[in-house]
């Protein structure tokens, strides 16, 4: 099975995973160097990931649904929405997060652990797995403080070192920079497939609100 | 690629209706419009953040009711058209996005075009071709410009434009202040028959000489407007009623504002096309319903023997059908398409009608 993986809740990235009942394979990948450039580079890179796999169509979609920026994770949505619709395959959702939590499984963690991402204006975007990386708890957004004690895997614990060391929280040495990725979010997908969990829906998880103030004057109020 | 009558798939979302239209050429064959209008009521104007949300929302079933009611299948269609600019850049991302994906996944060429040329564009599902010597005035919540418009795909100049609000920015503003709700330009237009447009004088932006100049030495903002200053004369007129404890003579406002708007559009629109010897004139954007806005510009149109055309109302406010009308164009006069790699462009400026390669 042929798996096209995209996640915009950090630098654009795509991936081509094949998988068969016993492997993974990825056939080729693409992460942007550049964070604001989403729209832009996201088709191009999936246009010449396709056509280096000899232009087949793929047999489903994964996207990381976030948490992240709202406007890098919509033109990801935007995206695998539109080629399942033309495509007519199923686009699955994958909590951004998770994509973190799978490579941080590969360390062998001893016990539960955080994930967590820069979510802008002084917060973090983060969430709790067990040392399988099965979810726990999340995701949620939140001041760095709030975290638990334990092991931080992901670029949110390298912006707080210092605040999470306060509360006994400390960050994994290797992953102070990590983001989700295409790769990890589409091998975690394909894994889920073959094992018959469900995947999410493709709705975005902001976890804030539009932040969009009902001005005094429409409240009743002249002036 | 050139083809005579196209089949092109337009898609609009540079603020907040989320549209996608389909065209033959110059034949109109399908204008899906979602808006999340509604959910901009209660803050008076629209939020860029919900309105990119929901675009998200709504693009795929737009987009399938679109292909649906025009029985055509993608594997049909020539090319395909979006706004890339002017607008709200996260909405505009999402529109974008999309479309890029639909280029992608179909194989079909993506032009990446200006809202505003699209506007003008858009008189062709209505009338066909359009005339020489065209000028266009496009009265929007997002935008106030007069164009020449020497040749629809290749020559568009801007000759003036808003320096601050949007007329129907001004509205919504005004609507706001005197307790109107939300979007203001249909409920002033309605309460200004009611009051007297001359009861207060409210100011006219930017016809001062100093700003407007003579036809052979013209001022730095001959043909531009402003109506952050009229906006700010109508809170302070509504502050002295208060004041004062009396009651604010609501109807009598919104005439005299709505006069003073409509006066200032329409009598330089007439200029601008005078000096410039176009003799026809399109107006277009959603303010193009205003009842004022269309009866004084007809009648100084007339007297200037200026021709006027106002495609209907659902043309006229954000539609995909426009971007596709303008995308049959450029595929028509066998222009490149875009390709995949642009950046939307807020400011998209509109000489640029279509993005190059
Ligand atoms: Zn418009």
């Amino acid at each position: 099975m042929l798996v096209l993986a995209i996640d915009t809740s950090a630098n654009a990235s795509a991936a081509l995973l094949e998988s068969t009942d016993s492997t993974v394979t990825v056939a080729g990948s693409f992460t942007s160097s550049v964070g604001n450039d989403h729209s832009e580079v996201l088709s191009p890179a999936i246009e010449s990931l396709l056509a280096q796999a000899g232009g087949r169509i793929p047999d489903a979609i994964a996207v990381g649904v976030g948490p992240g920026p709202f406007t890098g994770l919509r033109v990801g949505l935007a995206t695998a929405r539109t080629l399942g619709f033309v495509w007519g395959i199923g686009v699955h959702g994958v909590m951004s997060l998770d994509a973190v939590a799978l490579d941080a499984v590969a360390q062998g963690p001893a016990g539960e652990f955080t994930v967590a991402i820069d979510a802008r204006r002084k917060e973090l975007y983060w969430a709790r797995y067990d040392n399988t990386g099965v979810l726990v708890g999340g995701p949620y957004v939140t001041v760095a403080e709030e975290l638990p004690a334990g092991p931080v895997y992901g670029a949110g614990g390298g912006l707080y070192a210092e605040r999470l060391a306060a509360v006994g929280a400390e960050v994994v040495p290797g992953f102070e920079s990590a983001h989700p990725g295409a790769v990890s979010l589409g091998t975690r997908a394909v894994r889920a497939l073959a094992s018959g969990q469900p995947l999410l829906g493709t709705e975005p998880l902001y976890l804030r609100e539009s932040d969009a103030k009902v001005p005094a004057v429409m409240k009743g109020k002249l002036l | 690629m050139s083809l005579s009558a196209p089949l092109v798939l337009g898609i609009e979302s540079s603020c907040d209706e989320t549209g996608v239209g389909i065209v033959r050429g110059t034949e109109l064959l399908v204008n899906a419009v979602a808006s999340s209008m509604e959910e901009h009521v209660r803050f008076g104007g629209v939020i860029p953040e919900i309105a990119s949300r929901a675009h998200l929302d709504a693009f795929v079933p737009t987009l399938e009711s679109a292909l649906k009611d025009a029985g055509v299948t993608l594997a049909e269609i020539d090319a395909i058209a979006v706004t890339s600019g002017p607008g709200l850049s996260g909405a505009l991302m999402v529109g974008v996005s999309a479309a890029k994906a639909l280029a992608l996944a179909t194989g079909k060429p993506l032009y990446a075009i200006n809202h505003l040329v699209a506007h003008v564009g858009v008189g062709i599902l209505d009338g066909g071709e359009l005339p020489e010597n065209l000028g266009a005035l496009l009265v929007s919540g997002g935008h106030t410009e007069i164009l020449q418009v020497n040749s629809l795909t290749s020559d568009v100049r801007l000759l003036g434009a808003t320096i601050d609000d949007a007329a129907g920015e001004a509205y919504d503003k005004v609507a706001r202040l005197l307790g109107l709700g939300y979007p203001g330009g249909p409920v002033i237009d309605r309460i200004a028959k009611e009051g007297d447009p001359k009861a207060i004088r409210f100011p006219r932006g930017l016809t001062l000489p100093k700003f407007v100049g003579t036809e052979e030495n013209p001022g730095r903002h001959r043909h531009d407007f402003s109506f952050s200053g009229l906006k700010t004369a109508v809170a302070r007129c509504v502050e002295q009623y208060q004041k004062r404890g009396e009651e604010v003579p609501v109807a009598d406002i919104a005439a005299s504002f709505q006069e003073a708007v409509v006066d200032v559009i329409t009598s330089k629109a007439v200029r601008a096309c005078r000096e410039n010897g176009l003799t026809n004139l399109l107006l277009g954007g959603g303010v193009a319903a205003n009842s004022r806005l269309r009866e004084l510009l007809a009648a100084r149109c007339a007297s200037a023997g200026i021709t006027l055309r106002v495609p209907p109302h659902s043309l006229c406010t954000d539609n995909g059908a426009m971007v596709a009308a303008l995308g049959a164009q450029l595929v028509d006069d066998g222009v490149l398409p875009t390709g995949l790699g642009f950046s939307t462009d807020s400011g998209q400026p509109v000489s640029l009608i279509s993005l190059a390669v």
